[in-house]
């Protein structure tokens, strides 16, 4: 499953009952109503133990974090600065 | 607001001595036709809104129609008792006090809320103190964050970012505090054929600080409609003791002391008073800004945190839902 499939199978999951809905990949999770202040902790706690990257405060922004293709984005590059760090990344299993 | 007036904090003034009048006159009202008893419990934090409303319904119904419970626990400020007491004693209402610590024991409040905490300061435990805060959504627009402050017995702190576990595991077991005051004061109430009195002000009803059944529960709030900014009006007006008046706001939940806009709000009551008076009335940000003392952005930021508090707690006001409406008449 691609990183944008599996973020947006989380979120249909946790936060609409598998119901997906009018949900697309730009949708605002905020705006719509479908992620609020708790729902981003649960959100943060998600792709730190299934992608094994750290978020730092001050990437906990709506820029980063309000869409599912706005989490993906983020994903991808915190694994691809990892990768350049010399970290593996990766998934949990 | 007036077409032409300008804002500033006079929009806030009230007639202490009117405004009195109308909420005793209501309170005597809705007890006789509403809620049917004769008497009411305050649950008395030392603070300045449960003192108010302790002594608009001594006004409302006579002093021997209002009981004030003092509830305790071992987290409480040490001086909560001393400014619940004495204004009790102005008022000359009956007391009862019930220290909850050991409710909260047999519930496992102190030992779930110390694991919690445990998961972000391994070391917390016996001699530590702590709290929790959130981020300052103004000077760094984003998501509300948590953060818990902990002190060692050596008086240094840690500050630490929570994750969504312990933080609701924290948050649940300290909704301890709130939902056995408010069953105490069932107790209580029940026992004298009286009705419970809630405390809230008005930033805290429209902005949901409150625990659904807990502070949240009541039969009647007699200040709910007042801006903090008012509360202190009419303390000063009802002879509210000058400490209990004087003293910072707190939410006396934590063992470190807390501020309310260190756990909930943005700003000091004072400013947050004003943003929200401006939102409910259509104030623009410019407008705001140079009384409050921020940027008109800062005050853009502050009108979108009243809008998703007041969205995501609209859930705690509200009554069970039914799948279908039943109708009494």
């Amino acid at each position: 499953m691609s990183l944008q499939k599996d973020i947006r199978s989380f979120i249909v999951d946790n936060f609409l009952f598998g119901d997906a809905g009018e949900l697309n990949d730009d949708s605002s999770f905020i705006k719509e109503g479908i992620v609020d202040s708790t729902g981003i902790l649960q959100l943060v706690a998600f792709i730190q133990e299934q992608y094994l990257v750290a978020v730092e405060d001050e990437e906990l922004i709506p820029e980063n974090l309000d869409s599912v293709s706005k989490v993906a984005a983020f994903v991808e590059e915190k694994q691809r600065l990892a990768l350049e760090n010399g970290a593996v990344v990766g998934e949990a299993t | 607001m007036k077409q032409g007036k300008e804002f500033g904090e006079e929009v806030l003034r009230l007639d202490p001595e009117r405004e009195t009048g109308r909420i005793c006159a209501r309170i005597r009202e809705l007890m006789l036709t509403r809620v049917k008893r004769r008497g009411v419990v305050v649950g008395l934090s030392g603070g300045i809104d449960s003192s108010v409303t302790a002594a608009l319904a001594v006004r409302a119904l006579g002093r021997d129609r209002v009981v004030a419970l003092e509830m305790p626990e071992r987290h409480s400020a040490q001086e909560t008792l001393t400014l619940s007491g004495m204004v009790a004693a102005s008022l000359g209402i009956e007391t009862a006090v019930e220290d909850i610590s050991g409710i909260l024991e047999a519930v496992g409040f102190y030992r779930k809320y110390d694991e919690a905490v445990r998961m972000v300061v391994p070391g917390y435990g016996e001699g530590w103190k702590s709290k929790i805060v959130i981020s300052n959504n103004i000077d760094h627009p984003g998501f509300t964050l948590f953060y818990v402050v902990a002190q060692d017995a050596q008086s240094a702190t840690s500050t630490v970012r929570l994750p969504f576990k312990p933080y609701l595991e924290i948050v649940a077991a300290t909704n301890f505090k709130q939902r056995i005051r408010k069953m105490l004061e069932y107790y209580h109430a029940d026992r004298l054929n009286f009705a419970v009195a809630g405390t809230p002000n008005r930033l805290e009803y429209d902005q949901g600080f409150f625990v659904k059944l807990g502070d949240g529960a009541a039969d009647i709030k007699p200040i709910a409609h007042l801006y903090k900014s008012q509360v202190y009006q009419l303390a000063e007006y009802l002879g509210i003791p000058e400490e209990v008046r004087k003293r910072r706001p707190t939410t006396d939940t934590y063992s470190l002391s807390q501020g309310q806009d260190e756990f909930y709000f943005s700003l000091p009551y004072e400013q947050m008073d004003l943003c929200l008076f401006a939102r409910n009335n259509g104030i623009p940000a410019e407008s705001v800004a140079c009384v409050v003392g921020l940027n008109p952005e800062q005050v853009r930021s502050v009108f979108r945190d009243i809008d998703v508090k007041r969205s995501t707690t609209r859930y705690l006001h509200l009554p069970p839902l039914l799948v279908d409406d039943i109708a009494w008449d």
